[in-house]
């Protein structure tokens, strides 16, 4: 399956919870539903809380690639 | 106001329940009687003032409406002699500085929005529990609606001395399920379906218990059930929801307790379903009132430690299938380590 392009991206590595969740938050509120925003975030806590968190907000994470000791997330904005 | 004409000894067999009432003699001739043991078991707390008491209300699981709220504050302002309440360790507002005239008023005042006095004595308490997972995003169970339960149903049944139920959402266990006498904890187990996973990784890194390791090619979990904790952190990271809810329901942990010697309550049950939680705390105070009987004020974990095998055969038909094999008596967990010198 192709891979869909993402509208927006945001690199939060090096960023601390919960400020990359929030930063996440607020990029997926100005874009539209459907669209899909790419995430870069660190292993350890970072992984274990915000797709968590995006999920509960309701979105979707359509992709989870692990590159070197970052993860790269695809979210859907539902 | 303060009655200048009015004397009230304390006398301590009341506390031992030798007496039960009390003869108040008014100077200007008049006597009248108070029966305190309904007082106490009211719960109206004798304070170290002379005549003042602290009234203890029934807040379970220490949900207050707002409308209620209201009438308290203002009942405080009326019958407390300070300019506070107090929020006891159990959740409940506790009115301090109440003079016993003023009793029947204030339960009538606070009566007419429905709010209750509590207890204190060998009874059985105000049930207290966290907001659980009507919004607590690590709630799995809904035990404010439990708590409502146990506090209707069971509230200031008699026993042998104090019996206190507390219920906790998930296993961070905030409200010490394992230093009640009866203690009930939401947990749920993870079923991990292959078909669905990705093997993203996520799942891995969301337990905080190190039960999940992820392959190193395929990046697919595999469980290690002896150290999962059942808290659900991989059912809700997992963004493919390849992690599901099998078994849900509470943790049975029976004879803890805090106070000068705690003890550690001991798990009897594992996904106990709500529905039999009621039978459990029947069954637990029918075993603890018949072999307290005549054994005067002790709590239920002292009994619990000499009879523990009685007690387990007791129990286990009502915990079915969900009953732990070989369940461990409590255990006393010692605070005072300077205290050499005590003895079991």
């Amino acid at each position: 399956m192709e891979e869909k392009r993402p509208a927006a991206n945001l690199d939060l590595r090096g960023v601390i919870c919960p400020v990359n969740f929030v930063k996440t938050k607020l990029k997926l509120e100005e874009m539209n539903i459907g669209e899909i925003l790419e995430v870069l975030i660190d292993t350890g806590e970072p992984i274990a809380n915000v797709p968590r968190s995006i999920k509960e907000e309701g979105h979707k994470i359509i992709k989870v690639e692990k590159i070197d000791s970052h993860f790269r997330l695809l979210i859907e904005k539902v | 106001m303060k009655d200048k004409n009015i004397d009230i000894r304390y006398d301590h067999n009341l506390e031992e329940q030798k007496k039960s009432k009390l003869e108040i003699e008014m100077k200007r001739g008049k006597k009248e009687v108070f029966n305190l043991d309904q007082l106490k078991s009211g719960g109206y707390i004798r304070q170290r003032q002379k005549d003042l008491f602290t009234v203890r209300l029934r807040c379970p699981g220490g949900r207050v409406p707002v409308e209620k709220l209201k009438k308290i504050a203002e009942a405080a302002s009326k019958y407390s002699k300070r300019d506070y309440v107090h929020i006891s360790v159990r959740q409940s507002i506790e009115i301090p500085y109440v003079d016993y005239k003023d009793f029947s008023q204030l339960s009538d005042e606070l009566g007419e929005v429905g709010q209750k006095i509590a207890s204190c004595g060998p009874r059985v308490r105000v049930p207290t529990a966290c907001s659980g997972c009507e919004y607590n995003p690590n709630g799995l169970v809904d035990v404010q609606k439990l708590c409502q339960e146990i506090d209707q149903k069971y509230f200031g049944i008699q026993c042998n001395h104090k019996f206190k139920i507390s219920l906790s959402g998930c296993p961070i266990d905030c409200f010490r399920t394992n230093e009640m006498d009866l203690g009930f904890q939401g947990a749920v187990e993870p079923i991990w379906d292959e078909d669905t996973c990705t093997g993203c990784r996520i799942c891995g890194y969301a337990c905080r218990e190190g039960a999940i390791t992820n392959d190193v090619q395929t990046g697919k979990p595999v469980i290690d059930r002896s150290k999962c904790l059942y808290c659900a952190d991989c059912i809700r990271a997992c963004p493919a929801n390849s992690w599901k809810e099998g078994r849900k329901g509470l943790v049975v942990r029976v004879g803890g307790r805090h106070g000068r010697h705690p003890m550690n309550g001991a798990v009897i049950a594992v996904f106990l379903p709500e529905e039999k939680m009621g039978k459990v705390i029947e069954k637990v105070l029918e075993w603890y009132n018949k072999e307290g009987k005549d054994k005067g004020r002790v709590r239920i974990g002292d009994i619990l430690r000499d009879k523990w095998t009685g007690f387990v055969d007791f129990i286990k038909p009502v915990l079915g299938d969900c009953a732990v094999k070989n369940p461990k008596k409590p255990e006393y967990i010692k605070i005072h380590s300077f205290q050499t010198g005590w003895m079991l």
